[in-house]
């Protein structure tokens, strides 16, 4: 009734109550029987102690591997886990946000290195983060292979018998019938099979059990959470993720080349990619029009054709936030979009150098945007070869130059201005290291100056121009174009993960709502020439609902087996306890093994409390 | 559409009288309890010291044990005696055996009609908050939980309905009345001081039915954990207490007083324990919700993002709770500081996560 669910306690239980058996008839047989009766509910592993093993090396092997696979160093791991998964929370992580780890490089130039060498900017994927998974999933493994096997033999085994002394089990009720003992135990199997029970008849008593699933469950609980991670490991291992911004109108083909960024997993190849490509129609923004959040993006959505396979036909799809486009095994998400003026450069001899659009980065939630237009085929006036750097900002609607820079009112294209300033001289493009092609290295660059000497800048709307000075050329803003930007995901085994989580949940519900027990219903004729009916109940753990069980089914064989005779006086009941087991004698015991004080033996003057633990009687009002 | 906007703006306005009316009924509900307990405390049953000391007198602790033979309940028109009566033995020992608590009225009468007025008080206080709930949610047109205050308010309102919940199954949970509502209360106060935002729609990134699954799922398991956290609190003074009762030790009156009325701690322990047994498969279902998800919002299912970080941290600290109970020598207090614990994680999960660190799911607008 009031004990903590689990099987130690069980088995503490049933040793109470049967052991004492035991001491007061010392038979074989009669062990043998009790012993099957406490025989576990649960295949947990037992608990060893931490004894020191023999000196032989197999001796150690057998001792770790009992310790690695015992619900000690279960429970000690899984602690393990919790505190070593902290400090990915809290010191940035190189594979979620590496511009940050950077920063925090930047900013701790003692703790950094310490760090690293602690791979704590990889918690995830350290050496001693792997180390407590691993071991976790080997005694997760070592533990169920074991137990599987055991419980495959409780399954083929009949339900334990049931014990002599039925009434020190956890629940019980007993009554006099005039039916005869055949009767009962013939409806008794009737209906515990129809209650689909496991039932056993032996002789003078029937066995029967129930809940296996609760056992099952666990099993596949602890199986999937395997599954889980295998799949997880794998997505992790053959993963590709890249980045591609797409221009309206522009299109891609998934290669590794045309990516802006890509990562992966360190079993990934290039010929992993799936073909297929697609082009980006057009992109719909809608936002707030009015309310105090106005020009906050209430959906984005992204038209594309895309093709698929060798010869793969072009299809139309969108590909929205939380929705993404799904091409074999990849997927395209949606994940950012901003402006691309177009413009178009023309060089001091007239000649256009540069046109199209060219994506600026936004920089607010109004997408205020910067960026840079390169050109790096242009004459000037004298016909010199030089390159063009034009730098500066666009903001779809114009509110104004507060503080010196533009800012925009709002994410939707109402007042397109673009604010540029321009430098000529060496890109440099050709040394080493590769070039943003949003930043401007100005440092072999010289601003072109206006009339007063001043940096040239220029405001310019869409149709406007600006000149470069001593007929350098102009350039011209013509329009504004929208890009998407996408993040191509591959990764296996996403549905074994899915699959091995919900079978996880399956069985987490079975081991954690069912109630493993068993039923025994013993009949036997008694000295007044009644029969005497005792059935009792165990449980894996003593839930309120056996009792309710117990005497639910007790019900419906006691109306086939009605009470014998009238026994209106309950004082003058002849208590089946010693009538049925005249040897019944002993001291109950408690978890450690001591005699329990307050034994509840009948007394000559029972109280209500001693009287519901010994008695089946239950002498109160 | 301006029409519209207005309306919404009415109904958000509604929304916050609504809560603070709620506070104003969850205060006097908090002095009613407050009173029950005070009146409670009149009565002198040491019902678990006289269980210990091997008196079986007490005819009071009448129903109130749970080693009571349970009887048979049944529609049947016939004499009750003609019936099998189980009985239910406890296999704890003695510690088993001890009485659980009268409940904080103690059978003082006018104690009991205080813990009357305090529940009905909770019941219209219970109905306003959710009456603001759903006025909030009617002004945004979506769930009411897409930031900390609209989270806050629900995760209170779902953790009253545990307990009245539970008072309507006739459990015997009128205990958690007075800690409940005290945490509510502050739980609504930081929600309209610190917490508290305009209604407002959600970014894109929110716009998805896995919204209505995954976020109050985490509501409700949070809400229940919350009820098993208190009931674990309790059990470890509840269970202090009784170890020193059996010691031969004499608490103080006030503990005597408090705790007697009290469940024994061995109800204490299941009760918490059930509820957090029962909520981690929904819990394991919030956590494998939110994957799938991030798996489309954000082109990968975990990403060890610090919410995800200590959503698993949570999960594992559940379960290693639960393999406590497992483990010889782990159950009892240990077991449950592990589940205080595993509460801590989930809690921080909730507030430190979203107000230190800057995530994806920083969403959560703190002003
Ligand atoms: C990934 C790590 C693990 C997790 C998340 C986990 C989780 C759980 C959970 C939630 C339960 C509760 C079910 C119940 O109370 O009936 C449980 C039970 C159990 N686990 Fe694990 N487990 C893990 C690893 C292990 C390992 C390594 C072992 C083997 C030593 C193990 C053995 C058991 C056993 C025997 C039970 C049943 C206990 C009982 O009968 O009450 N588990 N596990």
């Amino acid at each position: 009734m009031r004990t903590t669910d689990t099987a130690t306690d069980t088995a503490s239980a049933s040793k109470d109550a049967t052991g004492t058996a035991d001491g007061a008839d010392g038979s074989a047989e009669e062990s043998r029987l009790t012993r099957e009766a406490e025989s576990q509910l649960s295949t947990a592993p037992g608990e060893d102690k931490l004894n020191v093993p023999s000196m032989s090396v197999l001796g150690w092997a057998r001792w770790f591997w009992r310790q690695l696979t015992s619900m000690r160093v279960a429970l000690i791991l899984l602690f393990l886990l919790s505190l070593a998964a902290i400090p990915g929370s809290v010191i940035p992580q190189s594979n979620v946000d590496s511009v940050k780890v950077e920063e925090f490089q930047q900013k701790h130039d003692v703790l950094a290195p310490v760090y690293d060498k602690l791979q704590l900017f990889d918690v995830y994927t350290s050496v001693w983060f792997s180390a407590i998974y691993i071991l976790l999933f080997i005694s997760l493994a070592g533990c169920i292979v074991p137990r599987t096997w055991q419980f495959v033999g409780q399954m083929r085994a009949r339900p334990p018998r049931a014990p002599r002394r039925l009434d020190r089990m956890p629940v019980y009720t007993t009554w006099r019938t005039d039916a005869a003992p055949d009767e009962v135990l013939g409806s008794a199997v009737k209906l515990l099979r129809k209650r689909r029970f496991r039932v056993h008849r032996d002789g003078e008593a029937v066995a029967s059990e129930k809940g296996y699933l609760r056992e099952a469950g666990n099993l596949v609980f602890h199986i999937a959470l395997i599954v889980l991670l295998l799949a997880f490991a794998a997505g992790q291992l053959w993963k590709s993720e890249g980045g591609k911004l797409i221009i309206q109108g522009d299109g891609f083909s998934n290669t590794l080349t045309q990516y802006d960024d890509f990562k992966s997993g360190s079993l990934f190849s290039a010929d992993d990619l799936d073909s297929f490509g697609f082009s980006l129609d057009g992109f719909h923004a809608t936002y707030d029009e009015s309310g105090p959040e106005k020009g906050t993006a209430r959906t984005f959505r992204a038209d594309v054709s895309y093709w698929q396979g060798a010869d793969g036909k072009e299809k139309k799809g969108s590909i929205r936030v939380n929705h993404p486009l799904e091409v074999g095994e990849s997927k395209v998400f949606l994940n950012g979009n901003g402006y691309a003026p177009v413009v178009s450069v023309k060089d001091g001899k007239g000649r256009t150098a540069y046109r199209g659009p060219v994506a600026f980065l936004p920089q607010d939630g109004n997408l205020t945007s910067s960026g840079v237009v390169k050109v790096t085929d242009y004459q000037n006036a004298q016909g010199r070869r030089d390159q063009l750097g034009f730098q500066g900002f666009f903001v779809p609607t114009f509110g104004g130059s507060g503080s010196g820079s533009m800012f925009s009112r709002s994410p939707a294209l109402q007042y397109p201005v673009l604010f540029l300033t321009a430098y000529h001289g060496d890109l440099g493009l050709d040394y080493g290291a590769a070039q943003s092609v949003y930043q401007l290295d100005t440092e072999r660059m010289k601003q072109f100056k206006a009339e007063g000497g001043k940096p040239l800048a220029k405001k310019i709307l869409p149709g406007e121009s600006m000149k470069l000075p001593d007929g350098g050329g102009s350039l011209k803003f013509e329009g504004v174009r929208k890009w998407a930007q996408f993040q191509v995901v591959h990764q296996i085994g996403n549905g074994w993960a899915l699959g091995g989580a919900l079978t996880a949940i399956a069985g987490l519900a079975g081991s954690l709502f069912i109630q493993r027990r068993r039923l025994w219903v013993r009949a036997v004729p008694g000295p007044d020439g009644t029969t005497v009916v005792e059935m009792a109940g165990l449980g894996r753990s003593e839930s309120a609902r056996l009792p309710d069980e117990l005497g639910d089914l007790a019900l419906i064989l006691h109306a086939g087996a009605p009470s014998a005779r009238a026994e209106s006086d309950p004082e003058t009941e002849s208590d089946p306890e010693t009538e049925s087991r005249p040897e019944a004698e002993g001291e109950p015991v408690t978890e450690n093994g001591q005699p329990a004080p307050a034994a509840p033996r009948p007394t000559t003057e029972p109280s209500p409390d001693d009287g519901a633990e010994a008695s089946p009687r239950g002498e109160r009002q | 559409m301006n029409i519209a906007a207005a309306t919404n703006e009415n109904l958000a306005e509604i929304s916050n009288y609504l809560i603070y009316s709620a506070m104003a009924v969850y205060t006097l509900a908090f002095v009613a309890y407050i009173a029950e307990w005070v009146f409670g405390s009149r009565s002198k049953v040491a019902r678990t010291a006289a269980a210990l000391s091997g008196r079986s007198s007490e005819a009071e602790a009448n129903g109130a044990t749970g080693a009571a033979p349970l009887k048979v309940r049944a529609g049947g028109a016939t004499s009750v005696l003609e019936r099998p009566e189980v009985v239910v033995r406890s296999s704890a020992g003695r510690r088993g055996d001890l009485p659980d608590g009268p409940g904080a009225a103690a059978g003082d009468e006018q104690g009991d009609l205080y813990g009357r007025i305090a529940v009905s008080l909770t019941i219209l206080a219970f109905l306003l908050h959710a009456g603001g709930v759903l006025t909030r949610s009617l002004s945004v047109q979506r769930a009411p939980w897409g930031n900390m205050y609209e989270f806050s308010t629900a995760f209170s309102m779902v953790a009253v309905a545990g307990y009245l919940g539970f008072l309507v199954a006739k459990k015997n949970v009128r205990w958690i009345g007075l800690p409940l509502v005290t945490t509510v209360l502050l739980d609504l106060g930081l929600a309209v001081t610190v917490l508290y935002t305009e209604s407002e729609q959600l970014v894109p990134a929110l716009h998805s039915y896995w919204l209505w699954i995954h976020v109050s799922l985490a509501i409700v398991c949070g809400a229940l954990f919350y009820l098993g956290f208190v009931a674990t609190i309790l059990y470890l003074f509840r269970d202090r207490y009784e170890t020193k009762l059996l010691d031969g030790g004499a608490p103080g009156s006030f503990a005597t007083s408090v705790l007697e009325r009290l469940p024994s701690s061995a109800s204490l322990d299941k009760f918490a324990y059930r509820i957090n047994a029962a909520v981690f498969p929904f819990w394991t279902f919030t956590i494998v919700a939110g994957a799938i998800w991030a798996g489309d919002a954000w082109g990968r299912y975990w990403g060890w993002d610090p919410k995800e970080v200590w959503s698993f941290i949570t999960w594992v600290a559940y379960a290693c709770y639960l393999h406590a109970r497992a483990t010889a020598g782990w159950k009892g207090r240990k077991a449950a500081y592990l589940a205080l614990l595993a509460f801590a994680c989930f809690l921080f999960n909730y507030y430190g996560v979203n107000i230190i660190f800057n995530g994806k799911h920083s969403y959560a607008g703190v002003g």
